[in-house]
C-alpha cells in the first residue's frame, strides 16, 4: 500500500521513478518512514524491532562499530529498558586490553562498549550505512529529486533487502552473486547488455545473499513480519544508527528557524522605523 | 559609547517635529523588542560552545561502573580502575573485622575524625561502621570496604594488605599510614581514605558511581 | 583615515582622553562603525555582513570542533563520529560548520557577482578588488583542506585528485606533489599539514578582511549608481550618506537574521543535503568511489579544469607550440586558475568610462549570460565526464574567458552608455520619491 502510495504521489510531483533509474541504473523504492519531514520522529517500536533483526540476522556478518550499547536505552532511540540494555550488551563479548595483566583478554560487554565491528571482512559496518548510501539522485544530477524526497539512505537499504529477484534469463547460470533490482555497484553479465552496453535490467549481481526471508522472524509485538515490514524495520534502526541525535537536530532546527524569523520581523519593523524619516524627506523634495 | 542612544542629527529633526506622541514610545518599544530578541538568540547561542566543554556522553558513561565481586574471597583486595582512578575493594576477614572495629575505641587519636564517605551523611563520624559498606544477604557486616585507592595526602597509590603500622594499606611516598578501616593514622596525608559512592546491584555485584 | 568628511570621535571626559591619547582605539572603533554609507545601497550590499559573521561562525564553530577531532589517520573518522554521537550539541555544531562553508560561498559568489555587475573593481577600488580575490582564494584553499579533515572517501580520494592537478605542472610538478602531502599518496603526513593549515588560514582571512575593509573605508563604497559620494564638504557628504550604525547595522542584519533563518532549516532538516553520501565512509585507498565529485561550490571551476581535454584544438595548439610541456592536463590546471586570474585582472580589462551595470544597456545582457554561464558551469561539473556535459562545459568555459578578456574589453568601446544621476541623493530622491507619489493613496498603515 506504502507502495502504491508513494508511487502516485512522486508521479503526481512529476518525478517519475524513471529519474532514479537514469541516475542509479537502479530501482529505488520510496518508503514512508516515520522519521520523514520536519516533525517526523523514529518509531520505537519499530527500532525495537529493527534491533532484533540486526542481532538475529545482520549481526552475524556485519558490525556496528560506532554505536555504543548504553545508546540504545537513550530516549528518542530504541529506548529499551536499562536493565534489558544491559543484559543485551553483555550477550557480546569485547577485548579488553587491561584485562589478564595487561595482555588482554575476552569479557562480557558493558553499556559503556560499542558494538563489535563487522565479523567478515567483506562485510561492511552498518553504523553509518544510511547516511553512506543515497537512494534518490537527480533528474540529471540536479539534487531536486533529494531536496523533495531527502537523500533516501534508509530508502535505499530496504530496497536493496527487497529486491533480490529472479536473475533476467540472459544471465548465465553460473554468475557471481545474486540479482537485486536496488544494487547499482555490483557486476553485470556481459550477456545482459545492449549493444551501447547500457544495462538490459536495473540493478546488477550482487555478493550478499538474500538475509531476509517472509516469516524469519517473530514479533513481540506481533507486528507483521513479512519481507517488506522487516526490511522497513532494519532500515529505520539503522537510520538511527547513522544518525541518532535527528529528533534533537529537528528541534533546534525548528527553534532556530521560529526565533530567527520572529527576530527578522522585529528587525524588518525597527529597520523600516529607522528609515521613514530620510525616506519621508526624499518623497518631500522629488 | 559608540552611540549614545540618540538618534543621528537628522532624525532628532523629525523626532521633535513629529507632533504625535504615542509615536515615539511605539518606536521605542519596537526597539527595545529587537534589541532584547537579539539579545536572547545570541544567548542561546552562546550556551552550547559552553555546554560542549562538559563531559561528553561516552564520558558520563564510565561515570558508573559494575563490578563482579564473586571471585574476591574474605582477605583479599581487589583494584579497579573508575574514572581513571584506583579503588580498592576489600573482602575483610572476620580477623580484621574484629581488629577494625577495635581501633575504634582509639578514636581520640584520628586525625581525621570523619568518616568521609560518600553513601552517608557528611557529618558522620569516622567509625567503623560509617566506612564500610553494607554486606550482602547472608554475610556478617563489615565483611566489605570500598575506598578511592588515592592517598589523600599527594595523590600517590597506597599498598594494601596490611601494610603500614595499622595493618591497613601505607603510602609509600610520604609515609602515611592507614589503619584497617582505611583511617589515617600517622603521616602527611590530612583525611581518611575517601569512600566513593557504591551499592550492591545484587549479591555479587557492586555498582560505582 | 582620508575618505569623506565626516564627524570624528572626540574624547569628551579625562578618562577618554587618558585612553585616546595612549590608545586610540575607541576612535578608530567610532570611525568604522559611523562611516558615511551611500544611502542608496540596496539589497545586494549586505553579503558583506553575511561573510564577516560566517567568518566568525566558522572559526567559532571550528575551535569548538578542534577540541575533540583526532587529526590521525586511524582515529579522524571516528572522532567526527565521536563528535556527532557523544559531544553535547556536537552534532549540531559540526552541522554548522559543514554547512557554514556553504553559506560562506553562497554568500561570497553572490558578494563578488555584485561587485562585478555594479563596477565595484573599478578605480579606484582595484585593491578592494584584488584583496577580495586573494580571500576568495584562501577561502578555497581552506574549505578543501577542511574537506579532508573527517577522513572519508570523497576526503582521501578528492585530496589525491586535487594534489594531483600540481603533479600536473611540468619538471616540477611531481616533486612539488610529494613535498604538499609529505610522501607520495595521501596519509597521515597530509592529514596533519592540512589539519594544521585549516586551523590557520581562517585566521589570515581575517586579516585580509580588515584591510579589504580598510581598503574600502579609504575610497569609500560604491553603490548602485557607482556615482561617487561628494567629498566637497560635511554638508555635501551628508546629503548623499547615512551613518553606517544604526542605518544599515540594522539593514544588514535583517537581511542576515533571513538568511540564518534559511541556513538554521537547512542544518536542522537536510544537514547532508549538500554533502556527499561517499563522506560517510571511512577512507580507504584500495577502494575509489565510482564518482568523484568536488563539494558544489568549486564545481564551476572544476568543469573548467575537465573542459579542455586533448581534442580541444586549443589544447592541441598548445601542445604543439609548447613542444609537449604544456599537455591537456597542465592545460586544464591552468585554465582553472587562469579563469580566477581573469577575475582579479577585471579591473583593468573592463574598459567602460561608466562604473555601474544599471547604466549600460548591453553590458547587462552579457553579464546575465555570464551568471548563467556559472550556474551551468556549476551543473556541467556535477556531471560524469561523458556524453554531451564535456561540450557544455567547454562552452561554459569559454565564454567565462571570453567575457572577461574579449567582451568587456570591447563593451567599454562600442556600447554607448546611458548618464547616470549626478548625485546619489538624486537617485534616493528619485526612488523614493516616485514610489511613494504613485503609492499615495495605498500607503501602508506601518509606516
Amino acid at each position: 500500500m506504502f507502495r502504491k502510495l508513494t508511487l502516485t504521489a512522486a508521479t503526481a510531483l512529476g518525478l517519475s521513478t524513471g529519474a532514479a533509474f537514469a541516475a542509479g541504473d537502479a530501482h529505488v523504492e520510496d518508503f514512508d518512514f516515520s522519521f520523514e519531514g520536519p516533525f517526523g520522529a523514529y518509531d520505537q517500536n519499530q527500532l525495537q524491532r529493527g534491533l532484533q533483526v540486526y542481532t538475529e540476522v545482520c549481526s552475524a556478518c556485519h558490525g556496528l562499530k560506532f554505536v555504543a550499547f548504553r545508546t540504545l536505552a537513550d530516549e528518542g532511540g530504541p529506548h529499551l529498558p536499562e536493565e534489558q540494555m544491559r543484559a543485551y550488551a553483555e550477550f557480546y563479548e569485547v577485548f579488553d586490553e587491561t584485562l589478564f595483566d595487561g595482555e588482554g583478554d575476552f569479557r562480557p560487554a558493558t553499556p559503556a562498549d560499542k558494538f563489535p565491528e563487522s565479523a567478515l571482512a567483506t562485510a561492511p559496518d552498518l553504523s553509518l550505512m544510511a547516511k553512506a548510501r543515497a537512494g534518490f539522485h537527480g533528474p540529471y544530477g540536479t539534487g531536486i529529486s533529494q531536496f523533495v524526497n531527502g537523500m533516501g539512505g534508509p530508502e535505499y537499504i530496504a530496497s536493496l533487502l527487497t529486491g533480490y529477484e529472479e536473475a533476467p534469463s540472459c544471465a548465465p547460470d553460473d554468475f557471481a552473486g545474486h540479482y537485486n533490482t536496488a544494487f547499482a555497484a555490483g557486476g553485470y553479465p556481459e550477456e545482459c547488455l545492449y549493444e551501447d552496453g547500457s544495462h538490459k535490467y536495473p540493478g546488477s549481481w550482487i555478493a550478499m545473499a538474500p538475509p531476509l526471508y517472509d516469516g524469519q522472524l517473530t514479533f513481540n509485538d506481533d507486528h507483521a513480519n513479512d519481507l517488506e515490514h522487516v526490511s522497513e524495520d532494519i532500515a529505520a534502526f539503522l537510520m538511527w544508527t547513522a544518525e541518532p541525535k535527528m529528533m534533537a537536530r529537528k528541534q533546534a532546527g525548528l527553534t532556530g528557524v521560529i526565533f530567527l524569523t520572529a527576530l527578522s520581523v522585529l528587525l524588518y519593523l525597527t529597520n523600516k522605523r529607522l528609515w521613514a524619516p530620510h525616506k519621508t524627506a526624499a518623497k518631500r523634495k522629488d | 559609547m559608540l552611540w549614545d542612544g540618540q538618534m543621528p542629527p537628522k532624525f532628532g529633526v523629525e523626532k521633535v517635529s513629529n507632533p504625535e506622541d504615542h509615536q515615539g514610545t511605539r518606536r521605542d518599544f519596537i526597539y527595545y523588542a529587537t534589541a532584547g530578541a537579539g539579545a536572547v538568540i545570541t544567548g542561546a547561542a552562546v550556551w552550547p560552545l559552553v555546554n560542549q566543554m562538559n563531559p561528553s556522553a561516552d564520558v558520563l558513561a564510565l561515570a558508573s561502573i559494575r563490578v563482579d565481586v564473586s571471585g574476591v574471597e574474605p582477605g583479599m583486595q581487589l583494584t579497579v580502575l573508575w574514572q581513571g582512578k584506583p579503588v580498592f575493594i576489600r573482602h575483610r576477614t572476620g580477623a580484621e573485622i574484629e581488629a577494625a572495629k577495635a581501633q575504634d575505641a582509639e578514636a581520640d587519636t584520628f586525625i581525621d575524625p570523619l568518616a568521609r564517605n560518600g553513601n552517608v551523611a557528611e557529618t558522620a563520624d569516622a567509625s567503623d561502621a560509617n566506612r564500610v559498606m553494607p554486606s550482602p544477604e547472608g554475610e556478617g557486616a563489615g565483611a566489605w570496604i570500598v575506598q578511592m585507592g588515592v592517598c589523600t595526602h599527594l595523590g600517590c597509590v597506597p599498598l594494601g594488605d596490611g601494610a603500614g603500622d595499622f595493618g591497613g594499606w601505607f603510602c609509600p611516598c610520604h609515609g602515611s599510614h592507614y589503619d584497617l578501616a582505611g583511617r589515617i593514622r600517622k603521616g602527611p596525608a590530612p583525611q581518611n581514605l575517601e569512600v566513593p559512592p557504591a551499592r550492591w546491584t545484587d549479591n555479587t555485584t557492586i555498582e560505582l558511581g | 583615515m582620508g575618505g569623506i568628511p565626516h564627524d570624528h570621535y572626540e574624547p569628551k571626559s579625562g578618562i577618554e582622553k587618558w585612553v585616546d591619547s595612549r590608545l586610540p582605539v575607541i576612535g578608530l572603533l567610532y570611525d568604522t562603525l559611523m562611516i558615511p554609507t551611500p544611502k542608496n545601497l540596496n539589497w545586494m550590499w549586505i553579503w558583506g555582513i553575511v561573510l564577516t559573521f560566517t567568518l566568525a561562525l566558522q572559526i567559532i564553530t571550528g575551535i569548538v570542533l578542534v577540541m575533540h577531532y583526532t587529526p590521525h589517520v586511524d582515529m579522524a573518522f571516528a572522532s567526527v563520529e565521536h563528535i556527532m554521537r557523544d559531544v553535547n550539541g556536537g552534532h549540531m555544531i559540526r552541522y554548522f560548520h559543514m554547512n557554514g562553508a556553504s553559506l560562506f560561498f553562497v554568500a561570497v559568489y553572490a558578494h563578488m557577482f555584485r561587485g562585478l555587475y555594479y563596477g565595484s573593481y573599478k578605480a579606484p577600488r582595484e585593491i578592494t578588488w584584488i584583496i577580495g580575490m586573494l580571500i576568495f582564494l584562501l577561502m578555497m584553499g581552506t574549505a578543501f583542506m577542511g574537506y579532508v579533515l573527517p577522513w572519508g572517501q570523497m576526503s582521501f580520494h578528492g585530496t589525491a585528485v586535487i594534489t594531483g592537478l600540481f603533479g600536473a605542472i611540468p619538471f616540477i610538478g611531481e616533486a612539488l606533489q610529494t613535498w604538499l602531502l609529505g610522501a607520495s599518496a595521501v596519509g597521515q603526513p597530509a592529514l596533519n599539514r592540512f589539519f594544521s593549515l585549516h586551523y590557520l588560514l581562517p585566521f589570515v582571512i581575517a586579516g585580509l578582511v580588515i584591510v579589504h575593509i580598510w581598503a574600502f573605508h579609504t575610497t569609500g563604497n560604491n553603490n548602485p549608481t557607482g556615482v561617487e559620494v561628494r567629498r566637497t564638504s560635511k554638508a555635501d557628504a551628508e546629503k548623499d550618506t547615512l551613518p553606517f550604525w544604526p542605518y544599515f547595522v540594522i539593514k544588514d542584519l535583517f537581511a542576515l537574521a533571513v538568511i540564518l533563518a534559511v541556513f538554521m532549516a537547512v542544518v536542522g532538516f537536510m544537514p547532508n543535503y549538500l554533502g556527499h553520501p561517499d563522506n560517510y565512509v571511512e577512507a580507504n585507498a584500495l577502494v575509489t568511489p565510482s564518482h568523484i565529485v568536488p563539494e558544489w561550490y568549486f564545481l564551476p571551476f572544476y568543469a573548467i579544469l575537465r573542459a579542455f581535454d586533448n581534442t580541444v584544438w586549443v589544447v592541441i595548439f598548445a601542445e604543439w607550440i609548447s613542444f609537449g610541456i604544456i599537455d591537456a592536463k597542465f592545460f586544464g590546471v591552468l585554465a582553472m586558475f587562469g579563469a580566477i586570474a581573469v577575475m582579479a585582472l577585471v579591473p583593468w580589462l573592463d574598459t567602460s568610462s561608466v562604473r555601474s551595470g544599471r547604466y549600460r544597456p548591453m553590458f547587462k545582457w552579457w553579464f546575465a549570460v555570464l551568471v548563467v554561464d556559472f550556474v551551468v558551469l556549476m551543473w556541467a561539473g556535477a556531471m560524469p565526464a561523458e556524453g554531451i556535459y564535456p561540450i557544455i562545459a567547454l562552452i561554459g568555459a569559454t565564454y567565462w574567458f571570453a567575457y572577461f578578456l574579449v567582451i568587456l574589453p570591447l563593451l567599454g568601446v562600442i556600447e554607448k552608455p546611458m548618464t547616470p544621476p549626478a548625485t546619489i541623493e538624486d537617485d534616493f530622491n528619485a526612488h523614493y520619491g516616485s514610489k511613494a507619489a504613485s503609492g499615495e493613496t495605498v500607503a501602508s498603515p506601518a509606516e
